[in-house]
């Protein structure tokens, strides 16, 4: 039996999937080509004569070395901050008993809905009056509030079997003990799966770094690309090449733990309903 | 007994600190702090002069936050509901889809939305460019043959902006709804391919109703988070008429970074707050009402 509304269909999809991704294509072969040849007119699929030029250009002319390694830096650091915190938290959320349990857990879910872009007048307020405007220490700070995470390893932690902690308790194992050797441990996948989508969400923050990091040598990648410019003539190899080196890291990382990225996101999801 | 109470709170104390430092600091904190501030002059770094009410009626009847507001409303209409039918309609067409061609798709639909935001702008900013963009060789035929700049033409600004805007974001809304149809049990289906039901009616009949709430849920997240737009706004709108196309990030930005406003920032930033809260406990409600049902 052939089902011809069904081949139809797929070819349909797998049609649109093609062009969804061909920005992404255009952007890349685009960074392959001399300036020169982008500006002639028409649509060539492949560079004529692929060159390096714009990269090299890019690498050599401006900061993007450095921008790297703010980016590197503050994300890991974000990453590593948020995770541990977090983790944290959430255990003893779930595990123990103690005053203002409750409290923190509605300022959590308050978290929610308070939108992070209405407070950067005050964030930025408050890293002016310690100093901490273009400095690592400044772009980090805010954006270490995730409650995502929390909620997420929350959920993890109380689904685990009360029996093993009290097997361990009986083996008068302390808290810390159990929350590293059992609860973590147990759930490695969501950890993974959270650091990755914590790493990516710094890597790609826009509005904060832009506002904490005004000079040239402590800007971000994402940021940093925004201020490619050429004093005359159209650049957009450069330009291409600078987005798909912003992109790269997170495209790599996606990539390689795709079925991690999208878990976290559908974990992630379910707890904003 | 009473040693074992006190060593958990202990515990307890050594494992929440972090957070409540953090969260203290950086979101408790300045949110007061931001209420606190809406109520002066203060210019962006310093103290001002307590002016009661006067921020508020000012900017509640400033031409440019009337501006920012509808953009924004309209913004969110151009995004919200278009987002979330085409991110169903390709979640359905992906789900059909097996093995490796299933995996592909999807990361072809997908990957824009882990990019950062300036990749994206910087990629679509190249494909609309007036001279030599890809899109032209669409546009032109409308022009009578002439380039459009697409983001320079006030009119288009946000219908560009929008679209480019969920080519980008709709990867997300695809997983959930993934998520979704994969939660239907497949005899449901089986037992209307017996009643000879046809593609139409499975849709409207089974898969519609029982992905609702889905549905909602992205509906929800997409409204909040459009509410709260700049990054791209901000990126296509360099070297344009800004005030024209202004939202409301965008808008506090400009009074607290641009014009040194602190006190006035703080008042646009406090009303967004107060806006974005509304929304979310109305929609809370109504989904908890249709959840009940």
């Amino acid at each position: 039996m052939l089902d011809l509304g069904g081949l139809v269909l797929s070819a349909v999809t797998i049609a649109f999937a093609l062009l969804a991704f061909f920005p992404l294509y255009w952007a890349i072969i685009t960074s392959f080509k001399s300036d020169t040849e982008v500006i002639a007119s028409g649509l060539s699929l492949w560079p004529q004569r692929p060159t390096l030029d714009s990269y090299i250009h890019i690498w050599e002319r401006t900061n993007i070395t450095q921008w790297y390694i703010n980016s590197m830096v503050t994300s890991v650091l974000i990453t590593a901050g948020v995770v541990i915190s977090s983790a944290g938290c959430a255990y003893a959320l779930s595990q123990l008993d103690f005053p203002g349990r409750r409290l923190i857990y509605v300022l959590i879910l308050a978290c929610f809905m308070v939108p992070m872009q209405a407070l950067i007048v005050n964030h930025f307020v408050l890293m002016a009056q310690f100093k901490l405007l273009n400095t690592w220490a400044g772009i980090i700070l805010p954006q270490l509030i995730v409650p995502v995470v929390i909620i997420v390893y929350k959920q993890f932690f109380d689904s685990v079997p009360k029996e093993f902690r009290e097997a361990a308790m009986m083996d008068s194992a302390g808290h810390f003990k159990i929350l590293f050797r059992i609860y973590l441990p147990m759930n490695w996948g969501v950890t993974a799966a959270l650091s990755i989508i914590t790493f990516i969400g710094a890597w790609n923050a826009f509005l904060w770094p832009f506002l904490a990091a005004t000079g040239e040598a402590t800007m971000t990648v994402p940021v940093g690309i925004t201020q490619v410019k050429d004093a005359y003539g159209i650049v957009y190899a450069k330009l291409m090449a600078s987005a798909v080196l912003a992109g790269l890291p997170v495209a790599v990382l996606y990539l390689i733990f795709q079925r991690r990225v999208t878990q976290a996101v559908m974990l992630s999801a379910g707890v904003k309903g | 007994m009473l040693r074992d109470k006190r060593q958990e709170y202990l515990t307890a104390l050594v494992l929440v600190g972090p957070f409540i430092i953090i969260y203290g600091a950086l979101f408790v904190w300045p949110t007061i702090q931001m209420v606190m501030l809406s109520f002066t002059d203060a210019p962006l770094i310093g103290p001002g002069e307590w002016v009661g009410l006067e921020n508020y009626f000012k900017i509640l009847s400033h031409r440019l936050f009337h501006a920012a507001f509808w953009n924004t409303a309209y913004f969110v209409v151009l995004t919200v509901v278009p987002n979330t039918l085409v991110s169903l309609a390709i979640a359905m067409a992906v789900n059909r889809l097996k093995g490796w061609q299933q995996s592909l798709v999807l990361a072809a639909f997908f990957l824009p939305y882990i990019l950062p935001v300036s990749v994206v702008f910087l990629t679509w900013n190249w494909i609309i460019d007036v001279q030599y963009g890809l899109i032209q060789w669409l546009v032109r035929p409308f022009n009578g043959g002439e380039p459009i700049s697409l983001t320079r033409t006030i009119p288009l600004f946000m219908p560009t902006v929008a679209f480019v805007t969920i080519w980008w974001t709709l990867g997300f809304n695809v997983l959930l709804f993934i998520a979704g149809l994969r939660n239907i049990s497949p005899e449901i289906y089986e037992a209307a391919a017996l009643d000879s039901a046809g593609r139409w009616r499975q849709f409207a009949r089974i898969t519609w109703p029982l992905i609702w709430p889905v549905t909602a849920l992205v509906l929800t997240i997409q409204l909040i988070a459009q509410l709260k737009i700049f990054d791209q706004v901000y990126l296509f709108s360099i070297g344009g008429r800004q005030d024209a196309t202004i939202v409301l990030v965008q808008y506090i930005y400009k009074l607290a970074f641009q014009q040194n406003r602190g006190g006035e920032g703080a008042t646009a930033a406090v009303l967004l707050f107060a806006m974005i809260i509304v929304l979310s406990v109305l929609q809370y409600q109504l989904l908890r009402a249709r959840g009940e049902k």
